[in-house]
């Protein structure tokens, strides 16, 4: 794409890396994978190093976990799942899957990383089908097949009414939910992504434009405050994205376990 | 015959690829304009009612405010599909 002489990469340049090793097996390594690897090693050593030493007045890493173990029971699984013993027994998945999804997203905004890895369909469309499988296998645990009744029948509806409300149920409990919830943090994301590219493409082309376009010059650093302004903006979208991933989450295994409400 | 050939001639640049990835990029732009417009005024109506829920009864904040989340994401899905979408077609 030529704009003024701004060229625009295509899009497999700026999201496709070449792998490290293993090309073209089933094995290649490339950027992404090294990111999530390092986002699950970064998990574990956060919650190992805060575990360690177990001090009554927490400081500096302990901290962080503890603080952020008690944003996940009261914040996210007291507001919607309950204060059941059942209930905050999932604070230990929902608080590593908060994690992993914070160090993975945050790669897009440190400096010569600047990819995050759920920029890619794959982590997020895993983590999506590991929630489905999750609040499905809960439910059934919990009421047994009458589970997918409850599911998919609402108290109350007319007779002539439910084969239609039936079927609504089932796409929306069923297929949109994992849907939604992987391309929700893919998008939001890649779009994160490409408008941090487009500004430094940007700011690249004005800075370096030709002589008899010099006036050019000083107007780069238009994009390159605009890039600054979405590198914070996104500090916020890295961590919204992982508290609405989460929160999601609690809700639909919520309703998994507890279907009345 | 002639007839045919200069309808083949006329109908021509319009099945050109050049013409395919004009219309394709023109589709993507619309696909994504129009996907915005109803998540942005839903957000609108969802943070809006959110605050003046906060403003009215500060005590329940905390829930608010999740709620208020858990609706914009709600919300915002469509918009993001159809950034999906603009993606698909401009890209793929």
């Amino acid at each position: 794409m030529i704009l003024a002489s701004l060229v625009f990469p295509p899009i497999d340049e700026i999201l496709r890396w070449k792998p490290f090793f293993g090309e073209g097996t089933s094995y290649a390594f490339n950027k992404i994978g090294l990111i999530a690897l390092m986002a699950t090693v970064a998990t574990l050593a956060l919650f190992i190093a805060a575990g360690k030493k177990r001090a009554l007045v927490p400081t500096g890493v302990q901290n962080i976990a503890e603080a952020s173990v008690d944003f996940i029971r009261d914040g996210i699984i007291a507001q919607t799942m309950g204060s059941r013993k059942e209930d905050v027994a999932w604070t230990n998945y929902l608080t590593a899957l908060f994690f992993f999804i914070v160090f993975t997203n945050v790669t897009g905004i440190i400096p010569f990383i600047q990819m995050p890895a759920t920029a890619r369909m794959g982590i997020p469309a895993m983590l999506a089908i590991c929630s489905w499988v999750l609040f499905i296998a809960v439910g059934v645990k919990k009421n047994g097949l009458g589970y997918f009744k409850q599911a998919v029948v609402p108290p109350g509806v007319p007779k002539a009414l439910l084969p239609l409300v039936v079927l609504i149920e089932i796409v929306s409990t069923f297929l949109v939910r994992p849907f939604s919830l992987a391309v929700r943090l893919f998008a939001n994301m890649l779009a994160g992504h490409l408008l941090l590219v487009t500004f430094s493409v940007m700011g690249h082309a004005l800075f370096l434009a030709e002589t008899k376009q010099a006036f050019f010059i000083p107007l780069s650093i238009l994009p390159l405050i605009l890039f600054i302004a979405i590198t914070v903006f996104e500090v916020l979208v890295v961590f919204l994205q992982a508290y609405i991933f989460t929160i999601l989450t609690a809700v639909y295994l919520g309703g998994a376990m507890h279907p009345e409400h | 015959m002639s007839i045919l050939a200069t309808a083949a001639e006329a109908v021509e640049p319009l099945t050109s690829p050049e013409f395919k990835n004009a219309m394709a990029a023109v589709g993507a732009g619309f696909a994504y304009g129009l996907a915005a417009i109803g998540p942005g005024v839903g957000i609108g109506i969802v943070v809006g009612n959110a605050v003046q829920a906060m403003a009215r009864q500060p005590e329940s904040a905390g829930l608010v405010r999740t709620t208020m989340f858990l609706g914009i994401a709600f919300t915002e899905a469509l918009a993001l599909i159809g950034f999906v979408v603009f993606i698909l077609l401009k890209f793929a």
